[in-house]
């Protein structure tokens, strides 16, 4: 090659370039579901692999979430005489907080990295340009299906995860105490207003967006070489995990001045 | 894996009259950063013709068909015309209809690996075409399977199949929307002598069958042998020598004649 010298890119030049290359690719997005064309089949094929692959696993850890808060929570509040708050503050935490996040920083754990290995395994092996010189549409059939998936899923793992969640902690609560299904869901359910529910809901919306949109972002992006596969998975996990923490501190802020004064 | 085999075929005659040029390239540079890898590249290609592009590792000749396509933007100063359109000023819509006549066969054969041979060749159809009568579907699926002789194939995953397969099988799917121009990126590398010739004089076939205009990037001088009917050598990011594979071949040239030194 006739001049071979590579000048070094600093850090903060990369960090700003990365920053425009996601822009770029949101608006791709935004622009492709304008388009029309929905890939409807696949998007089908996806909700089934997101959302049913996935639902062991976030009913499992949603189970034991509510039995290990249960467990951890009885000693406090038996101290107080307080045991009978045991759903009440169960049912506000794990609704509110702790059910949409940690059931996201599985889904993230989970689908982002799978999203980003896969597109990052066809960006290398060149499916993703074949696409595209093909002259078929590359995103709106693997991106914004994928995108749209994870934002239908999560929020619906989420609720299903806050439910069984619940039922862990009624089965915890019963190894020490004795109180019936129905009295205790008839606490739960008193304790939460729809000022509980609705913004935890909508946050979730938001996780399941950022799950898909980092997966494909890192895995279309990925360089060419078999070790940026596992580098796109990691760093769509990594990034995915940042982006949840991010949306959560915001929408509690912005919860807490719409709702709790 | 066994495959199945493609009959021999001639190389069809270079004519000699003067024919429609389908793409013309003019001072094509390219820079990745700071590192230049296409200088200065000059090429016609003229409709019905074979045009073999012989180079080093590194010397661009994929950056160059990867440029033609529109996966790559060249830098200022090139002109890139494919049939009489500048590509570099084409909007998304002029370059999926570009795409839709130009064919390009990956040194991988690219195939989609979660779907089947089948899924592989009625994507482009219903993505692509937007056809969506099914009968129809499957005749050209079978048509183009049965031609590079993969008829069998149809139901097997990507991985199930061997190189030489795939290649066939990329070759497929690329001429399936039925392309009036082919880039090929090294079809033969990574295949056995017998497999490469049986993939070379596929090509040869094909060009027959669909009467397309092609452009083979390659190392394999027996596929150029096959194939061209003019073979143009890169060097160092620039054009350096054009001619018949006979003419070339007999090249005083050093760095021309390193190539054909194994060619008796």
């Amino acid at each position: 090659m006739a001049e071979e010298t590579e000048i070094e890119v600093p850090a903060w030049k990369r960090w700003f370039e990365d920053i425009g290359e996601q822009v770029a690719f949101f608006l791709r997005f935004i622009r492709n579901i304008f388009i029309g064309g929905f890939e409807w089949s696949e998007f089908v094929r996806l909700c089934y692999e997101i959302g049913y692959r996935s639902l062991m696993l976030v009913g499992i850890t949603s189970f034991i979430m509510g039995v290990v808060l249960i467990l951890q929570l009885r000693p406090t509040l038996v101290q107080f005489g307080a045991a009978s708050m045991l759903p009440t503050t169960l049912s506000v935490s794990f609704v509110r907080e702790i059910g949409p996040v940690i059931i996201a920083i599985i889904c993230a754990g989970k689908i982002a990295s799978s999203i980003g290995a896969e597109l990052g395994s066809m960006n290398v092996t060149e499916q993703l340009d074949a696409m595209e010189v093909s002259g078929a549409n590359a995103v709106q059939y693997l991106v914004v299906t994928r995108i749209a998936a994870t934002t239908l899923m999560v929020p619906l793992l989420s609720v299903l995860g806050d439910l069984i969640g619940l039922v862990g902690g009624y089965l915890a609560l019963n190894i020490r105490d004795s109180m019936s299904f129905s009295l205790y869901f008839t606490k739960v359910i008193a304790a939460l207003n729809f000022t509980d529910f609705i913004p935890a809901f909508v946050k979730t919306i938001f996780f399941g967006f950022a799950i898909g949109f980092v997966g494909c972002y890192k895995g279309f992006h990925s360089t060419k070489g078999t070790e940026s596969v596992g580098i796109a998975a990691n760093s769509a996990v990594v990034t995915a995990c940042l982006w949840i923490f991010v949306i959560d501190a915001v929408a509690v802020q912005i919860t807490s001045v719409l709702f709790y004064k | 894996m066994e495959e199945e085999k493609v009959a021999p075929v001639t190389k069809p005659n270079p004519k000699s009259e003067k024919r429609e040029v389908v793409i013309e390239i003019k001072h094509l540079k390219k820079s990745f950063g700071s590192k230049r890898v296409l200088r200065d590249i000059n090429l016609e290609l003229h409709k019905g013709e074979n045009v073999v592009v012989l180079g080093r590792s590194g010397t661009g000749k994929s950056v160059t068909i990867q440029c033609i396509v529109g996966l790559l933007t060249p830098d200022e100063g090139t002109s890139l015309k494919v049939f009489g359109k500048e590509v570099t000023e084409m909007d998304d819509r002029e370059l999926k209809e570009l795409r839709m006549k130009v064919g390009f066969l990956f040194q991988s054969g690219a195939l989609y690996d979660s779907m089947t041979v089948r899924e592989n060749m009625e994507f482009p159809l219903t993505r692509v075409l937007k056809m969506d009568d099914q009968a129809e579907i499957d005749q050209r699926v079978e048509e183009v399977l049965e031609s590079v002789g993969l008829a069998d194939a149809a139901d097997k995953m990507p991985s199930d199949l061997s190189g030489g397969m795939r290649k066939r099988a990329g070759l497929a799917r690329t001429l399936i929307i039925r392309p009036e121009i082919m880039l090929y990126d090294e079809p033969t590398t990574g295949l056995d002598p017998i497999t490469s010739r049986e993939i070379s004089e596929l090509i040869l076939q094909m060009q027959k069958k669909y009467k397309t205009s092609s452009i083979i990037i390659t190392h394999d001088m027996e596929c150029a042998r096959i194939t061209a009917d003019r073979v143009v050598i890169m060097n160092e990011g620039e054009y350096m020598a054009e001619g018949s594979f006979e003419e070339l071949h007999k090249s005083k040239d050093k760095i021309v004649k390193s190539y054909f030194t194994d060619i008796s």
